[in-house]
């Protein structure tokens, strides 16, 4: 192809291809020893680290440090828990942030705001949808006993009516650090639970009867 | 801004378009006789120069002798609106027709109405509680229920 003359160019199109032609050079003089991986010192490091703990320890750490949410949130204090989950308070410091649409996949759920006999069912098979081990924080004075609703005729007086609860948060609405302290409350009562059974125990109860 | 109409002003083309059909008149309301509320609604919605074709909301209040429902209505045409009640007596089965053949809007707020004050709207399709259950006993919003 032709290139006009009487334009003019910086580089002609053959100083374009030696130029190209000593970068090559350039980068392949330099590749001549295959560089190292940088991380090939952790095989070694993990060899000399190995740590034993017992099987309810490391269950529950896991457990307790991946509680992912069931998105169950009938009324207002869903928006303090929008607050802790957002910049401001970001509950994803702890591992707690994670959502999720579907019960199946949630271990805890955060009961915000007022439920009503109507919304009951619905709330009651959210909750027999969740896999086990699973977890309820009743969160504010709604979902600890109906709050400033408890007398009327259609809310029910405390999640505890209908799903067993396992920490109380109070507030109305509990502030995003309140919030947060009590999954944190939760994340304790986690690592304390028994994992696989005591089989010691179980042979103590059969001798006694 | 929408202009509020006064219901004294239409008051007098109703009474002479529909003989005996307004109870009362006031500057901001017209309490219009529940026999004759369907027409007087459907003339308020068609005739030109009025043209009610939106109704903002249908409520009730219990005065302990008589049920009143409320009703809103505005024009998007001429921008101006009218308040519109009824009124309707006895606590055992106080009735109302309804508005939804003029206006789908009153759908949800007339089961509303029947949930919890026990007003029944004739010719309503569906009339079944929407907040609360079925089964549920009495009407929570009258003033009697405890």
């Amino acid at each position: 192809m032709e290139v006009s003359s009487d334009r003019e160019y910086i580089y002609t199109s053959s100083e374009l291809d030696q130029q190209e032609g000593q970068l090559i050079e350039e980068v392949k003089a330099g590749a001549v020893e295959s560089i190292p991986d940088p991380d090939a010192w952790l095989d070694e490091e993990v060899k000399q680290n190995i740590m034993l703990s017992s099987v309810d320890a490391v269950l529950n750490w896991a457990r307790k440090s991946s509680l992912w949410t069931a998105i169950c949130f009938p009324a207002c204090c869903a928006f303090e828990f929008i607050a802790a989950e957002g910049p401001r308070f970001d509950m994803s410091r702890f591992g707690m942030e994670i959502l999720r649409a579907s019960p199946r996949q949630a271990d805890l759920m955060i009961t915000a705001g007022t439920l009503t006999w109507k919304m009951a069912p619905v709330v009651w098979r959210i909750y027999n949808q969740m896999p086990e081990p699973k977890w309820v924080i009743a969160m504010g004075a709604c979902a600890i006993s109906g709050g400033i609703f408890r007398s009327s005729y259609n809310v029910v007086p405390g999640y505890n009516k209908i799903i067993p609860i396992d920490v109380y948060v109070p507030g109305c609405p509990p502030r995003p650090e309140a919030l947060i302290y009590g999954v944190q409350m939760l994340q304790k009562k986690i690592a304390r639970e028994h994992q696989i059974l005591d089989l010691p125990q179980v042979l103590l109860k059969g001798k006694k009867e | 801004m929408t202009v509020a109409l006064s219901g004294k002003d239409i008051a007098g083309r109703l009474e002479e378009k529909f003989p005996g059909s307004i109870e009362e008149s006031g500057p901001d309301s017209l309490v219009v006789k529940s026999d004759s509320l369907l027409a007087v609604a459907g003339y308020l919605k068609d005739t030109g120069g009025l043209e009610f074709n939106f109704l903002n909301y249908i409520t009730a209040v219990d005065y302990y002798s008589y049920f009143e429902v409320v009703y809103q209505m505005t024009s998007l045409k001429h921008n101006h609106s009218i308040v519109m009640k009824t009124r309707c007596y006895g606590r055992e089965n106080p009735s109302v027709p309804s508005v939804i053949s003029l206006w789908q809007a009153a759908d949800f707020q007339e089961r509303e109405i029947y949930d919890l004050m026990g007003i029944k709207f004739e010719g309503h399709p569906n009339l079944k509680r929407i907040f609360l259950w079925e089964g549920f006993q009495g009407h929570p919003l009258r003033k009697d229920y405890l």
